[in-house]
């Protein structure tokens, strides 16, 4: 196996990770490596998919269907197949993944190892409720598990890699129309509005975006958009875009954002819109513009996510007012409703609602921060590790209470943690006590 | 009328990429290489992409009993027959200054061996009619050069030999596309040092397919490595004897 001595980043790029990176194209050589993390597409924000100064396994060139079973609904692929690429191909046969999330570009190794979610998380649950069955690679032999092997499972799913490298996957998919999508957009004019029409939304997919620089009356006010899957024709979209170069950091300064965000909450009529779309315009909306995280310059951005019990939905009234305050807000803030769908010890979603807002990082960002953490665990919340970056591992261990099983099970496969991240050793997610 | 290519290396990542876009188009693929379970699994992928026929054959350009199973198999499909070739190997030149006789492995495996094969079933595609035949060599073949001029003159040989082929194929209706990729992003590559501009497989994929339709005769891949290697090719030998390019 050749090495390829590289600096990589997080998506948000505030961390970066020097060390040898392998990239195998053959499941016989992957096999061949001593156990180390396993990262594809690096579209966790903060340190997740970091190993600085050791080794990491590159999964982006495995990336082939093993098995497709239209009649079934199965499909069986390795992992470093991006998710976007297994929508498109399998949505105009009627199937999609059954969860997706924000970015196409996520591989199927990290959706498991992330546990995600995605705009139809209220009626389906998280992306590992799906799988099948994971071969993962401990010690360079392969080893599948299935639901059934309950706790080597939960640690797998939502493991953040700490198990094995996850190789490949068997997933069961959901039905679709076609590979268009319908949605309908409506201008929602506070918070309350908000909270009571993600509950009383009945669509398949469901998300609010938030203009994080509203306030006053207006706090919490944003767009509230409803899809279901169609048959039909949508002309071909133009083809993607690429960021450059590094912006300067007058891109995303306050005032270009609110002025920005109050003409996207406008752009929806007062009566509302329904429209047809190729699937991936709705699912992944950031995908069209390549690098975009580019667009916050050199020092790059954080992702702040957290998820509240329902009964501690107000906690977000007050994140929203330090957030507008602070005036660090960029355009990028979404809230959703959550069902209590998990699939592992260390998945992130719980019944709630869940806040996502992006942060320039520069000025008070890392403070404020700090403070949303805070808050999120005094409202028996919890942070999202694929989009951290900042936190303290005594505000996390108090959220996820799965944590000892977790790490018990991580540190019986892997007593010298050879799969350990920058993360897991932030968070000190490996510890026991 | 369909269409099935025979995919000579196809466990490279470029042939891979390659696969991936014929299927993608409906055509069926033949994936000839050594490691059978790689091949298994590109096969299956091609099939859910849209390949009507995708099979894993075993192909060793060394062994030129493993030609004719091949080309007997691929006979077995009406409609047009295509070959590909990805195959040809690249031992570090110290390597091969160190124990000359990896040259034969070096030109069996770049040239003579998928030459062999494209003379053997060269009549089945003139009876035929229109087939493409898909050679891939290297900007290395374009001039000699201290760092690599083993594997530069082995592909060098299989230009001239694909430039001979297109003149016989073109009068029976035929086609022959020589690709000079540069630098690509594949695991030969991966961690050398010195690499710049470096394309991925599925662009030089892309390319190929497009020079395929407009009946190219000679692709560079990225476009600009026509002119670096005309450049390089124009220099004098008095003064490029002198050059460590």
């Amino acid at each position: 196996m050749t090495w390829k001595t590289m600096t990589y980043t997080g998506w948000g790029r505030v961390h970066d990770a020097t060390g040898r990176v392998a990239r195998p194209e053959r499941m016989s050589h992957l096999q061949a490596l001593e156990p180390l993390p396993a990262i594809g597409n690096c579209r966790s924000y903060g340190d997740a998919c970091l190993n600085d100064g050791g080794d990491a396994v590159l999964m982006t060139r495995l990336d082939r269907i093993l098995d497709l079973d239209l009649d079934a609904g199965e499909v069986e692929v390795e992992a470093g197949l991006p998710v976007g690429d297994l929508a498109k191909l399998l949505a105009p046969k009627g199937w999609l993944p059954a969860v997706m999330p924000g970015t196409g570009f996520a591989t199927i190794g990290g959706c498991i190892a992330n546990d995600v979610h995605g705009k139809n998380h209220h009626g389906v649950g998280s992306f590992g409720q799906h799988v099948l069955s994971i071969k993962l690679i401990q010690d360079g032999k392969p080893k599948t598990v299935t639901p059934k092997q309950v706790s080597l499972f939960k640690a797998t799913v939502g493991g953040l890699g700490q198990t094995g490298i996850i190789a490949s996957a068997r997933l069961k998919l959901l039905p679709c129309e076609g590979d268009v999508i319908t949605v309908t957009e409506r201008r929602i004019d506070d918070l309350d509005s908000f909270f009571e029409a993600l509950d009383g939304s009945r669509s398949t997919y469901t998300v609010g975006w938030i203009d994080a620089t509203a306030k006053g009356a207006s706090l919490g006010r944003g767009i509230l958009e409803e899809a279901e899957t169609a048959y039909g024709l949508v002309p071909k979209k133009p083809k993607s875009r690429k960021v450059p170069f590094d912006a300067t950091g007058f891109a995303l300064s306050s005032p270009v954002v609110r002025a920005f965000n109050a003409a996207y909450f406008r752009r929806i009529p007062e009566s509302g819109q329904t429209r047809v779309k190729p699937i991936s315009d709705f699912f992944f909306p950031l995908d069209k513009v390549h690098d975009w995280n580019r667009l916050y310059g050199k020092r790059g951005f954080h992702q702040f996510q957290c998820v509240v019990p329902v009964a501690g939905k107000d906690v977000l009234r007050e994140m929203l007012e330090e957030i507008s305050r602070a005036g660090l807000a960029s355009p990028l803030a979404v809230l959703k409703r959550m069902g209590d769908g998990r699939g592992g010890y260390l998945s992130f979603p719980m019944e709630g609602y869940t806040l996502a807002v992006d942060f320039p990082n520069r000025g008070r960002a890392e403070a404020l921060i700090g403070e949303l953490e805070e808050m999120t665990a005094k409202a028996g919340g919890r942070i999202y590790f694929a989009k951290d970056a900042t936190a303290r591992a005594e505000t996390v261990r108090a959220m996820y209470p799965d944590l000892k099983k977790f790490a018990e099970v991580a540190n019986k496969i892997d007593p010298n943690h050879e799969f350990a991240t920058d993360l897991v050793r932030r968070l000190r997610l490996r510890e026991v006590s | 009328m369909n269409n099935t290519w025979i995919i000579l290396g196809a466990t490279s990542s470029m042939a891979r990429a390659f696969a991936r876009a014929v299927s993608d188009r409906g055509d069926g693929v033949l994936l000839c290489g050594r490691d059978m379970a790689d091949l298994k699994a590109s096969a299956v992928d091609c099939a859910a992409r849209g390949a009507p026929i995708a099979e894993a054959l075993a192909f060793d350009a060394r062994d030129p009993k493993s030609f004719q199973p091949i080309i007997d198999r691929a006979l077995r499909e009406d409609g047009q027959l295509h070959v590909s070739v990805f195959v040809g190997s690249m031992p570090p030149q110290d390597a091969v200054d160190a124990d000359p006789s990896l040259i034969a492995g070096v030109v069996t495996d770049s040239y003579t061996g998928p030459a062999t094969f494209l003379q053997r079933i060269a009549p089945e595609l003139e009876a035929r009619g229109g087939a493409t035949v898909v050679g891939v060599g290297s900007v290395a073949g374009d001039r000699g050069r201290i760092g690599n001029y083993v594997y530069g003159s082995a592909k060098a040989g299989f230009h001239t030999y694909l430039s001979g082929l297109r003149n016989r194929l073109t009068r029976a209706g035929g086609h022959v596309v020589t690709v000079k990729p540069g630098f690509s992003d594949t695991a030969m590559t991966w961690g050398l040092e010195g690499m710049f501009l470096v394309a991925s497989p599925e662009k030089i994929a892309e390319d190929i397919l497009r020079a395929v339709d407009k009946k190219k005769d000679v692709l560079y891949t990225p476009f600009f490595w026509r002119y670096i290697m005309g450049i390089i090719k124009a220099i004098p030998e008095r003064v490029f004897k002198k050059l460590s390019v």
